[in-house]
């Protein structure tokens, strides 16, 4: 592994080469291609929760001047593969393709029945209400606890528990989930308190401000290209094709610019309606949400209930921890329960533990991954617990946690030993952080509350064309959503030794470079960047190769040294040094241009810690908090653009504060949301933060060539259980519910 | 000879067995001897990830087994 000393590139910080784009306006988003004759596609969506489609007919619509395709679900073949969609939440592709357009059932408000694509977006909607449904309305699933009931309404009568052995009878229960370690009640007879409390998180949305939209343009072959904003294009041309039986050859993706995904684009919602439009229409069909479309039918995460006992001894060591936590799925299995559970009590040691978790069908809009899916929910239970007991032991918050902490070599709750990580770094550096020294302001409560994500590797590939000037183009496969390809920029240019502003990177098409996985869980700067290093290293061996063609010498007697090649000691000291634009001006005499690449499946990603700190008040006549600071401290590993790592820090902790105060799904007794719209639902705006204040620890993950960890994920975790401990703290007394909102708030207030 | 840790979601097809030893010198070897063993345990090896003294594989094959290698069997993580 390369020590995090004497980089040239990694870890500074250049304008990213998208930026001028960006702020400018020329970038070109989901919605901004038009293409010759193309067309406007709109979808029809449920007014019911939950009910049966008797009867639908969309020949009306057909028949209007200007309307030149309209399906609904009989369009679309029967699936029945239980094979798994990438990313977490995917499903199964089956029940993807009945989320993409309604077969039988509408599961949700806002589920897909039918869509059409006409001549201007006012015809597409005059079509829609031409189309003719009847439903037979059946009583929503909305409550979490209830509808795991033996006698609930079924969401899906098909739906059994999943297990080695078929369940007796089928329940609104998709899965269930177990880690368990030691003799729970051994711990908690050793403990001289326990905490015992039920926690709420609501459902909430990833809040992406670029709503979901594509341009599909497909031949009377059935072949053609898709244009749209997406996390992974590689899975969305696989996924696509599965739902309406292509070959994935017959379609080429092509990732948009993307205004934020945040696990909310590793899904499909348009994509194959605006394929299908397509291909019967012969013209390209733009498809795009309104901000309503995008609340009710995509996204969000689970709400979720969890309760749990935590037995700590008067050192603040736990000797037990006992946990309950149910996910909503919406309406379709797939809630995070597995990466909840396994995230609960991560970053402890802790000897006797069991927690349980479970994925729920109810009639809402089908769950998909946000920012660490499962851990800020699960961490919130936990962090505001072990908050309560330092209190109950007059400890500091702190002190509590490194009591307890997470070190190299202890066994993971949800298996291994962890390798080295910077969980006791990443407190360390929060006792003596200028924010938590200072006295807490008058009024105010301070809140701590500790994060932790795994980070993931999974396939990316990269190939490197250096110019015959020596410049260098990187290709690769990974959507840019965060600055990916200034920190690949930075880490070719670092392994070839040239300067940052020689190197370009393009995301390619599915046609124009090998297959990546989807940006999310942390991994692109870390396999990515992994397969742009190796592509890096082919280049060097190739260039090390030629160098000792026109030198004369063999192979060995050449090395790879600040971006030239030079002769190994002992070889004619008269040789001059050759450069990368030395070699490639050179390269047709020596074997052609210089190429490299490298397609992995990287392994060895690094788990992130994090502890927040926050000072908040509570206005105690109308219930609102101010924030009057936030620090963040997080084990990045090598920083490769410290202010891109800030910027992920900062966003992940804006976006676990909105969580934590106010952004939650409003839902009537018939499974109406009536908050579609970011006047009700209220995300938060420059003016409710203060400046996040940021300080990034580098524990280097040796697994990486770079010691990349990954960062996007951790940020979200930690804020809500900060916030929830601050906002105790303030009052005086505990508050388990979240959104910290102004109601809630004055509810808890009066008693 | 390898330690084996098997998730509590293996616990209804392998019963009481949480943990084991294996002479097994590949993953591949491993979970061969796991099949034959169990073979209801096919599905869920193939939806797990594994670590494999202490680093985490979604997609484990050929990897080599060390005497005192740790295998842990676990859920897989994507993420968002």
């Amino acid at each position: 592994m390369a020590e995090a000393v004497n980089y040239k590139q990694i870890g500074s910080s250049p304008i990213r080469p998208d930026g001028v784009d960006k702020v400018t306006g020329r970038a070109r988003f989901g919605a901004d291609l038009i293409l010759p004759n193309m067309i406007h596609g709109r979808v029809l969506r449920s007014p019911h929760a939950h009910a049966r489609i008797t009867r639908i007919d969309v020949s009306a619509a057909l028949a209007m001047d200007g309307v030149f395709a309209a399906i609904c679900g009989k369009d679309f073949q029967d699936i029945h593969d239980a094979s798994a969609v990438g990313g977490e939440g995917g499903g199964t592709v089956e029940d993807a393709a009945k989320n993409v357009m309604a077969r039988d059932k509408v599961l949700y408000h806002g589920h897909a029945v039918a869509a059409v694509a006409a001549s201007n977006p006012l015809l597409a909607e005059a079509a829609l209400e031409a189309i003719e449904v009847e439903y037979e309305i059946l009583s929503p699933v909305l409550d979490l606890v209830s509808a795991m009931a033996d006698d609930a309404v079924l969401v899906d009568e098909t739906n059994y528990t999943k297990g080695p052995k078929k369940a007796d009878k089928p329940s609104n229960v998709a899965n269930v989930g177990r880690l368990a370690r030691g003799d729970l009640a051994a711990g908690f007879a050793q403990a001289d308190i326990t905490i015992e409390r039920e926690y709420k998180v609501p459902m909430a949305h990833q809040g992406y401000i670029e709503p979901h939209a594509c341009v599909a343009n497909i031949d009377e072959t059935g072949r053609g290209s898709v244009w749209c904003c997406t996390q992974g294009h590689f899975e969305f041309r696989g996924i696509t094709a599965k739902i309406l039986g292509k070959d994935m050859s017959d379609l080429k993706f092509i990732a948009s610019e993307i205004g934020g995904g945040f696990g909310g684009k590793t899904v499909v919602y348009l994509e194959p309606l605006a394929v299908l439009l397509s291909e019967k229409s012969g013209r390209p069909v733009k498809m795009t949400m309104t901000r309503e479309d995008v609340f009710r039918a995509t996204g969000p995460t689970s709400a979720t209930v969890a309760k749990i006992k935590l037995g700590v001894r008067n050192d603040g060591k736990i000797t037990a921890a006992d946990a309950w936590i149910a996910f909503e799925a919406g309406a379709f299995a797939g809630a995070p329960h597995m990466p909840g559970i396994m995230t609960m009590f991560a970053p402890y040691d802790i000897e006797h533990f069991a927690v349980e978790g479970f994925d729920v069908l109810l009639n809402k809009p089908k769950v998909a991954a946000y920012r660490a899916p499962g851990a800020p929910q699960a961490m919130h239970a936990m962090e505001c617990a072990l908050d309560e007991a330092a209190l109950a032991l007059a400890m500091d918050p702190i002190d509590i946690r490194m009591v307890n902490a997470a070190e190299e070599g202890t066994q993971a709750p949800y298996g291994p030993k962890f390798p080295i990580i910077g969980f006791k770094a990443c407190l360390e550096a929060a006792k003596v952080h200028p924010n938590y020294l200072k006295p807490v302001p008058q009024g105010a409560g301070r809140g701590v509350a500790a994060g932790f994500w795994f980070n993931v590797g999974m396939q990316s590939s990269a190939e490197i064309n250096i110019n015959e000037d020596g410049s260098v183009m990187v290709i690769e496969g990974s959507p840019d959503i965060g600055g990916s390809r200034a920190s690949m920029s930075i880490m070719a240019a670092e392994t070839l030794g040239v300067d940052y502003h020689s190197v370009r990177v393009q995301v390619g098409d599915t046609e124009s470079t090998g297959f990546c996985n989807v940006t999310g869980g942390s991994r692109t700067t870390f396999a990515t960047g992994m397969a742009v290093t190796q592509a890096c290293e082919d280049v060097i061996a190739e260039c090390k190769k030629r160098a000792a063609m026109t030198w004369g010498v063999d192979d060995d007697q050449v090395e790879w040294a600040d971006g030239e090649v030079i002769p190994v000691p002992g070889v004619n000291a008269d040789l001059k040094p050759l450069s990368l634009a030395d070699i490639a001006g050179n390269a047709a005499k020596t074997g052609g241009p210089l190429q490299g690449r490298a397609s992995i499946n990287a392994q060895g990603a690094g788990a992130s810690f994090a502890v927040n700190i926050t000072d908040m008040a509570v206005d105690r006549e109308t219930g609102k908090v101010d924030v009057l600071s936030f620090t963040a401290i997080q084990d990045a590993g090598t920083a490769i653009h410290p202010a891109y790592v800030e910027g992920q820090m900062q966003g992940g902790a804006a976006q676990g504060l909105g969580w934590a105060l106010n952004e939650e799904y409003i839902f009537n007794a018939e499974g109406i949301m009536e908050n579609a719209g970011f006047l009700d639902y209220r995300i938060p705006v420059a003016s409710d933060l203060p400046m996040i204040d940021t300080q990034i620890i580098e524990v280097p993950n040796p697994s990486h060539p770079y010691g990349v960890r990954g960062v996007g994920e951790t940020p979200i975790v930690a804020p809500l259980a900060t916030a929830s401990n601050a906002v105790s703290r303030a009052l005086g007394q505990r508050v388990c519910d979240l959104p910290l909102s102004p109601p809630r708030l004055l509810n808890a207030i009066d008693g | 000879m390898a330690r084996v840790l098997l998730p509590d979601s293996f616990s209804a097809v392998t019963g009481d067995v949480r943990e084991l030893v294996s002479r097994a010198l590949t993953y591949r070897e491993l979970t061969t001897e796991l099949q034959n063993r169990w073979p209801q345990l096919t599905e869920l090896i193939a939806r797990s990830a594994v670590a494999i003294d202490g680093q985490i594989y979604q997609d484990a094959f050929l990897e080599p087994l060390k005497n005192d290698s740790e295998v842990v069997f676990m859920a897989r993580i994507e993420g968002g």
